[in-house]
């Protein structure tokens, strides 16, 4: 069973479109979408949602106001500027102490010096994530709540909850919608994927964003391999792309020539291969047919028998 | 404590436009404004302000997070340091303490609890700031360092930049969760960055729910209007929410932005737009500066 991750670096390269479409051209396979901060897969794929859990990344503290003395030991031990003096009056105090939930970085120190026990540190239900059946197969995808933290934990969830789903429908591929940046929730999408292919436009702004998270699949040893959407906008900067990719050793399976037709097929709920032919539509078919014989390439130059 | 005006432009979806708005916006306030203006480019994991602005990087400075170190000959094995901690970042297995500087979120509780302190702090880099100047425009980024997961703690440091004085615009990094919170809180006022489609707007929705539960004043900038449908706009009307500029579909501008040139440079139209975009925001704010 492979896994493919669809990174970019930069936002807005059009990751999530080219995963809707391969979406309706891969066979037996598990979607996963693993951009739970701001996932967009589920209006393409407009899933039923089967199974719906809660999700809690971690603790947060909070002043239990009535056995507040004010000693300000909490206060004294948070390093992440979470306590003030605000908090409602008691039988003793003018004021209490309170803790910010957006600065609460959830370690409990401030529980565990409170002399009074007047913390509450408890689970955090920080977003809920979902399997759900689509008209290309199952998939996994969350929802992380406003201003929740741990994000990488909820992608983790999802993938390894994606792996299961796959492994218990013997199913080829999972497929992964992962997020921009490199920070902790890409890290988490791309670790233990067959191959992560990159998603990256023709500006200065994407080759600065394609190498930094090329370095990040180099840092873990994942294969990778590069897409140039919206070619056409800038064909200089698309062999600069080219050149650049091949410089240090990726594959550039796909150019994909801006068309009107991306909208309007996601305006339509539909994915760009369903919505009728058009040069897009082409050009995703055919870095289809590329990725997926990297991906079956690379599990052959492992079990090598020639 | 005095401290400059600070405007952070921000988007659900990412690479709707926000380097392009606040990049374009630091260039007409800097030639524009006799008070001083600061481009703060917050989205440290993949920052492109720099290619825009071009700056004369002047100073470059090293940014640790505090992880702890263990003194195998003090440690007494009873493990209250893992059991405090609530990121596994630090493990008793058998006789010996494990730490895993990469889970850390220098919280400092093991090195507190330790009963023969035998846990003390050394600074684990997590990337770098670099500040310059371009064009009269005070400039700083932070860069994370590849593999590092955490990008808050190098924001709160980035941060810690903004003058006291002047015009500050800060480039945040998509999403709504920590790293993009961090960039915004206690910003004067946001600028949300859109794009007039289904995703553009669903993630629109998700960044105006991220401000209502911080209480912060914004306005939004639907950018490559025409693109798409109307949908954005509707939505806008609906929740009162001031659309403060549209930036058409304009292939010259997407070809200014794929060669790192700024909009209201290239193109003689755009400086009297980011011109007027600026002062949308500052009626909306009431500050006194003059263009």
């Amino acid at each position: 069973m492979k896994e493919l991750v669809v990174i970019s670096g930069k936002g807005g390269t059009g990751k999530t479109s080219i995963v809707a479409s391969f979406a309706a051209l891969a066979t037996n396979k598990v979607m996963a979408d693993c951009d739970v901060d701001a996932a967009d897969l589920h209006l393409v794929l407009s899933p039923e949602i089967k199974l719906r859990a809660d999700f809690s990344g971690g603790k947060q503290a909070s002043v239990v106001a009535d056995k507040c003395i004010g000693c300000g030991k909490c206060l004294a031990v948070c390093r992440f500027d979470a306590v003030t003096l605000g908090g409602p009056p008691n039988d003793v105090l003018q004021k209490t102490y309170c803790i910010d939930s957006i600065n609460c970085e959830g370690c409990g120190v401030c529980e565990y010096y409170c002399p009074a026990g007047a913390i509450d540190f408890s689970d955090k239900i920080n977003g809920e994530w979902f399997i759900s059946a689509t008209r290309h197969g199952p998939m996994v995808h969350a929802k992380l709540g406003v201003a929740a933290e741990n994000s990488g934990k909820l992608v983790t969830l999802v993938k390894r909850e994606a792996k299961q789903l796959a492994e218990k429908n013997a199913a080829d591929l999972v497929l992964v919608d992962g997020s921009p940046g490199i920070g902790c929730p890409v890290i988490a999408s791309i670790v233990g994927a067959s191959m992560v292919l990159i998603i990256t436009e023709p500006t200065m702004s994407g080759l600065h964003d394609l190498n930094r998270v090329a370095d990040l699949a180099g840092h873990f040893r994942i294969p990778a391999a590069v897409c140039v959407n919206k070619c056409d906008i800038s064909p200089e900067m698309t062999a600069e792309i080219d050149r650049h990719a091949v410089s240090r050793g990726l594959d550039v399976l796909g150019h994909i020539h801006y068309d009107s037709a991306v909208t309007r097929a996601q305006i339509a709920g539909q994915s760009v291969v369903e919505f009728g032919e058009s040069n897009a539509a082409d050009d995703i078919r055919a870095l289809w047919n590329r990725t997926s014989k990297a991906l079956t390439y690379n599990s052959k130059s492992s079990n090598q028998e020639e | 404590m005095s401290r400059s005006r600070v405007i952070a432009v921000a988007s659900g979806k990412g690479g709707t436009g926000k380097t392009t708005v606040a990049t374009n916006l630091a260039y007409v306030s800097g030639i524009g404004c006799r008070s001083q203006t600061c481009y703060i480019d917050c989205d440290v994991e993949e920052p492109n302000g720099h290619i825009f602005l071009k700056p004369q990087i002047e100073r470059v400075t090293n940014i640790t997070t505090p992880v702890p170190v263990v003194d195998e000959a003090k440690c007494a094995a009873c493990g209250k340091c893992a059991d405090v901690c609530q990121f596994s970042a630090i493990a008793l297995l058998a006789d010996s303490v494990l730490t895993f500087p990469n889970l850390c979120h220098g919280c400092g509780g093991c090195m507190r609890v330790c009963p023969t302190a035998a846990i003390s702090e050394t600074g684990r880099e997590i990337g770098v700031i670099e500040e310059g100047m371009s064009r009269g425009v005070h400039f700083v980024h932070g860069r994370l360092r590849i593999g590092q997961p955490m990008s808050p703690p190098l924001i709160r440091k980035v941060k810690e930049k903004i003058p006291a004085t002047g015009m500050t615009i800060i480039d945040a990094p998509p999403g709504t969760s920590c790293p993009a919170i961090q960039a915004v809180k206690e910003a004067d006022f946001i600028l949300l960055v859109t794009e007039p489609t289904p995703f553009g707007l669903n993630d629109l929705k998700l960044a105006v729910e991220m401000l209502r539960a911080l209480a912060l004043p914004f306005g939004v900038v639907v950018n490559r209007s025409g693109m798409g449908d109307e949908a954005v706009f509707d939505y806008c009307k609906a929740e009162r929410i001031s659309v403060l500029m549209q930036i058409p579909d304009d292939r010259q501008v997407a070809e200014a932005y794929a060669m790192g040139a700024l909009a209201a440079e290239a193109l003689p139209p755009y400086e009297a737009r980011f011109r007027q975009l600026l002062k949308s925001i500052q009626s909306a704010v009431d500050v006194d500066a003059e263009l």
